[in-house]
């Protein structure tokens, strides 16, 4: 396209974005007294703007058609090096970015200028990382969309806040409950739905996520309801004396501790029997089930183990927070978690973590923008989505050759 | 009876609100089985529309059926060229990617209009006028229903009829069908794919849009937020119904109508959504593809 | 290489991020909720505290500093209030207005009560905020939930006569706490309500619960909860031509209810803080807020107001900024402010502020008793 015919194009799409905003843009009308603000600027503004990030789209938009993401010729050359299967190439390499990035986590929370708030939020992300590990089990693997992963996150939140109110248990006898009762209604749930597929199973967790926490509002007798559960003990440290500062750093080294835990064990799960036949389902069930793999029972264990995780994370949230309410269980949180897990790349263990750093953090440090943050989260969501579909780092298929000598050879 | 009658026809309220904004849900997810979490605030952003434009018309000293005309244009015109620009720009892109991306960046648009509205207009919710006509022979001949019920119900009636025409007979409809049914094949056969997805987004959100201006007349009041709630009901409705059958999503979104209406009436309003869901599970235990879902045809 | 470069990138932002301040202002950290659902009940509190400090910034500060606001964004969800109250702490706020839902304001409580900052909530009605006596740092221009239930439950059993009432609250923290405070004081009194409901805030149609109701035969309905939902319910029972009393809370007691609900809102009770609209402080207030903005102030600005102006005054009053001296300074002075003078007593409940009955007439609202 020609330079002249480029700009024309961006008139046209800027003078269409003037009419679709008019009506809310420019007029305000106070209905109660009946006057009318007419904010001819904005219309100026929404003109200008439109305009030259037309520009910028088409030409981001050509560029990543011709870039090297492109699906046509990713097929014809797969080994199309990316910075990610260079690092998984190179094992020395690796090794010292891992050695970098645990230096990097230890030394984070005593470096002088990071504040409480800092390892604060910091602490979230990781917690998000688990959640997105837990909830990529049964989506990037398993492949079942889940939209209610936050009823678990509530069941686990919970357990703690109301055993310790009815009989002052600790943190620490609480984390192993409240995953084993999370992996419990994961097995419930699953049962349920095992005859269902796509989008009726989504629809169907959703619900289930929605019951959970309108249980939650309206039980009040068993939940207190929407006023919640306040004064939820931080988990101590052989009754050590700490500071809000002190607790913080001891609560991000737990979290940093529980998550490196959850890698090990997703990593660990992959690799198994169990983790081959989710990828097997995910890819086709059908031929999955000819290969002999009991599909009710892969779904089954993905649901509950992807639910022991939530349930971990909710005992945690329930200590950091000191509080629980219904309303930090919202359907909003569901779509984060998967947002995550699409976002960071799916069946990625470093694409989800990446992903909960972004979507978790980027909130926060967009607090400069005050009521424009939550604007600018959502035109992120959407321009990482259209410019990396496939999410932040994608997942490596493992590829499994058979030798003649009748051994599995691994390759990666 | 009388109880029972009122709460039937509360319910059928109910439910023909949810089964306009259903529709689009369904339409979309046919055609190309992506859930559009922003079709709820297509439909709050028409209702915005009409609330800035009935009291401009209200300003100009206009009353009478003119206004809700008039209005009801402006915030279909309105709404179907927003559905039109997010399909553009949120999905259009995303055609070839894995498929929950699509899902993702609906997610992300959804924050971003929910937003953009905040920030333009008001947070606070703002008195609706009741456009719709107060038809005297309502309370004469049906006493359980009111006037904006009933006009609720018949327009939503009419709008189904048309819409059923519409696919049915026109070469658009047919377009959309064909392509719902298999997009490559469409294409082969020269349907433009992306002219009809274009057109199922507008009369998606055009149906939204009506949707929009009944369900805020019949409240009176609107804010930024409630695309959200609306949304989730209409894609429940949807889902209900067999996502992507059109019978399916009106039948679906009555009987989500009905059960909250009753439900409210005979049980406690405390768990009216609690049964909604639950009925939502039970039914698709027995009917895994829903009401009228043409089960899932497994090819191998 | 992108992705190293954009890796690098979010490292150096969660390791650098993080604004140093300069000690020279006093910072008034304001949270709430400014963005979701709940943003109506938030943002107006932002704006009061915008224009309070602008006042205060305009005759010279406080203690002889320029006040800085630091605008917070809670959502009205608990674990992001915790992690606001920590932001508000590491940047190291002296007092905070806010938060504005009782349960976001519990989670922060937690975190300003290790690190000693004052707050004074607008909004947060919740009776254990304050009964508990958990947070001595706690402090609300806003009567608790019981006060108002017991004045509605005396309204309407002595002056409207009232034998059979429904309750029914929108299941929020605030309006079904008043709802079950109600209650109990009905039941105290012999009167066992004839429906006890939750609705769903937001829904599309009230119809359902307007029929329950008048089909339970009773003589009044007690809502609990926020304006939208009762302009509907309010709406949808004249529409059936019901003569039932409606009579609500500080949550209906606003224009917006009436101009919502038009002429449906008619005869309405609502309690609401003592008539505050013959105070000249008041009139400004709300005037400052029309030039200002352009609209009219939304819920809870007033109690803002008095919150922000208590904040900066007791700092004034105690010549410092430390935590004690202007507890104490709160709790033993009075303050002119728009909702009359008020103070704080031990728990850090305010003195001075009491609810009045109110009835729509002529489209305003009217005292009818106290």
């Amino acid at each position: 396209m020609g330079p002249i015919r480029r700009l024309g194009h961006s008139l046209v799409i800027s003078l269409w974005f003037m009419f679709l905003t008019f009506p809310i843009m420019v007029p305000k009308v106070d209905t109660i007294e009946k006057t009318v603000q007419w904010r001819w600027d904005n219309l100026l503004y929404v003109g200008a703007g439109s305009f030259f990030l037309s520009l910028l789209w088409r030409f981001l938009l050509e560029r990543k058609e011709r870039g090297p993401f492109r699906a046509a010729e990713r097929e014809q050359k797969p080994d199309a090096p990316t910075w990610a299967d260079r690092l998984r190439g190179n094992p020395r390499a690796l090794r010292s970015v891992v050695v970098i990035l645990a230096l990097a986590v230890c030394i984070f929370p005593f470096l002088p200028f990071v504040t409480t708030y800092q390892v604060n939020i910091l602490t979230n992300a990781i917690l998000y990382i688990m959640l997105g590990l837990g909830l990529n089990i049964v989506v990037g693997l398993a492949g079942l969309l889940h939209l209610g992963y936050v009823a678990f996150y509530a069941v686990g939140a919970y357990t703690y806040a109301l055993l310790y109110y009815h009989f002052g248990v600790g943190f620490w006898t609480a984390l192993p409950l409240g995953a084993l009762l999370a992996t419990l209604f994961g097995v419930l749930l699953g049962f349920p739905i095992l005859r269902l597929r796509g989008d009726y199973l989504a629809i169907v967790t959703l619900g289930f996520g929605e019951i959970t926490r309108l249980v939650l509002e309206n039980w009040g007798e068993f939940t207190f309801g929407p006023s919640g559960i306040a004064g939820i003990p931080r988990p101590g440290l052989f009754g050590m004396e700490m500071n809000l500062h002190e607790v913080t750093i001891y609560i991000y080294f737990l979290m940093v501790g529980l998550c490196l835990a959850t890698i090990f064990v997703v990593r660990r799960l992959q690799d198994s029997r169990i983790g081959r036949a989710w990828v097997a389902l995910r890819e086709d069930e059908i031929a999955c089930e000819a290969m002999g793999v009991d599909t009710r029972m892969a779904k089954l264990t993905a649901f509950a183990l992807g639910s022991t995780w939530a349930g971990l994370a909710g005992v945690v949230f329930a200590a950091k927070t000191t509080f629980v309410n219904p309303a930090s269980f919202t359907f909003l949180e569901s779509a984060m978690i998967l947002s995550i897990v699409v976002l960071g790349g799916m069946g990625s263990i470093a694409g989800v973590a990446l992903g909960a750093l972004i979507l978790i953090l980027t909130p926060e440090y967009l607090r400069a923008f005050s009521e424009y943050r939550m604007l600018a989260f959502g035109v992120i969501m959407v321009l990482m989505m259209v410019f990396r579909p496939q999410g932040i780092v994608t997942g490596v298929r493992r590829v499994y050759t058979y030798t003649r000598k009748g051994q599995d050879g691994k390759e990666t | 009876m009388e109880y029972f009658l009122e709460l039937f026809f509360g319910g059928l309220t109910r439910g023909s609100i949810y089964a306009l904004i259903a529709l689009g849900y369904t339409m979309v997810y046919g055609i190309i089985e992506l859930i559009n979490f922003a079709h709820g605030e297509i439909y709050m952003i028409a209702s915005f529309t009409a609330l800035i434009v009935s009291s401009l018309l209200a300003l100009q000293g206009m009353t009478g059926p003119a206004v809700l005309l008039l209005t009801a244009a402006a915030a279909i015109i309105f709404a179907a060229a927003h559905g039109f620009t997010v399909e553009k720009v949120a999905y259009k892109p995303l055609r070839q990617a894995p498929r929950l991306s699509p899902l993702i960046s609906a997610i992300g648009m959804s924050i971003f209009l929910q937003n953009y509205v905040m920030l333009a207009q008001t947070s606070d919710f703002l008195p609706f006028p009741n456009l719709l006509p107060d038809l005297p022979f309502v309370a004469e001949y049906l006493p359980f229903l009111g006037a904006t019920e009933f006009f609720i119900i018949v327009t939503t009636a009419l709008v189904m009829v048309g819409l059923t025409l519409l696919i049915k007979f026109t070469r658009m409809g047919k377009a959309m069908r064909a392509t719902a049914q298999d997009r490559n094949m469409a294409m082969l056969v020269g349907v433009d794919i992306n002219r009809t997805i274009s057109n199922t987004f507008i009369i998606g959100s055009a149906l939204a849009a009506v949707g929009g201006v009944l369900i805020a007349s019949h409240i009176g009041r609107i804010n930024f937020y409630i695309g959200f709630i609306a949304g989730i009901k209409a894609f429940t409705a949807a889902v209900l119904g067999g996502i992507g059958s059109i019978p399916g999503a009106v039948l679906g979104a009555l009987v989500l109508g009905w059960t909250e209406s009753f439900a409210t009436g005979y049980v406690s309003s405390d768990y009216e959504d609690v049964f909604a869901f639950v009925l939502l599970v039970l039914i698709l235990i027995v009917r895994p593809s829903g009401l009228l879902g043409r089960p899932a045809v497994q090819k191998v | 290489m992108k992705r190293l470069q954009m890796f690098a990138v979010i490292c150096a932002c969660v390791f650098l991020a993080g604004p140093v301040f300069a000690a020279d202002t006093i910072k008034l950290g304001v949270a709430g909720a400014h963005s979701g659902d709940l943003a109506s009940y938030g943002l107006p509190t932002l704006n009061a505290a915008k224009l309070v400090v602008n006042d205060y910034n305009a005759k010279g500060g406080v203690l002889g500093k320029k006040v800085e606001i630091l605008a917070e964004d809670d959502v009205c969800k608990p674990e992001v209030a915790a992690n606001v109250a920590s932001k508000l702490v590491s940047e190291k706020a002296n007092v905070v207005l806010g938060h504005i839902c009782s349960g976001a304001t519990k989670a922060a409580l937690n975190v300003y009560k290790d690190a000693k900052v004052l707050t004074i909530s607008p909004s947060a009605t919740n009776v254990d905020l304050t009964k508990s006596g958990d947070y001595p740092n706690f402090f609300r221009t806003i009567s608790p939930d019981d006060a108002q239930a017991r004045l509605q439950v005396d309204f309407a059993i002595n002056k409207l006569r009232v034998k059979r009432v429904a309750i029914i609250h929108d299941k929020g923290d605030y309006g079904k706490g008043l709802a079950e405070f109600a209650k109990g004081f009905f039941e105290q009194k012999g009167f066992v309500p004839v429906l006890f409901e939750g609705i769903t805030p937001g829904a599309v149609d009230y119809t359902a619960i307007v029929q329950k109701v008048k089909f339970s035969g009773a003589d009044a309905v007690l809502y609990g909860g926020y304006h939208p939902e009762a302009a509907k319910i309010v709406s949808g029972m004249k529409k059936k031509k019901m003569k039932t009393f409606f009579i609500s809370d500080d949550g209906v007691r606003d224009d917006t209810f009436i101009k919502v609900a038009g002429k449906y809102a008619e005869g309405v009770y609502a309690t609401g803080p003592i008539d505050t609209t013959k105070f000249p402080m008041a009139i400004a207030a709300i005037e400052q807020h029309k030039k200002a903005y352009g609209s009219e102030p939304g819920a809870f600005y007033l109690n803002a107001y008095a919150a922000t102006i208590c904040l900066l005054e007791a700092m004034n009053k105690a010549g410092s900024t430390d935590f004690a001296a202007v507890s104490k300074a709160l709790r033993t002075n009075w303050f002119e402010t728009p909702l009359g003078k008020i103070s704080f007593d031990e728990r850090g409940d305010a003195k001075g502020i009491g609810f009045a009955m109110y009835q729509v007439k002529n489209g305003k609202y009217v005292e009818v008793g106290k």
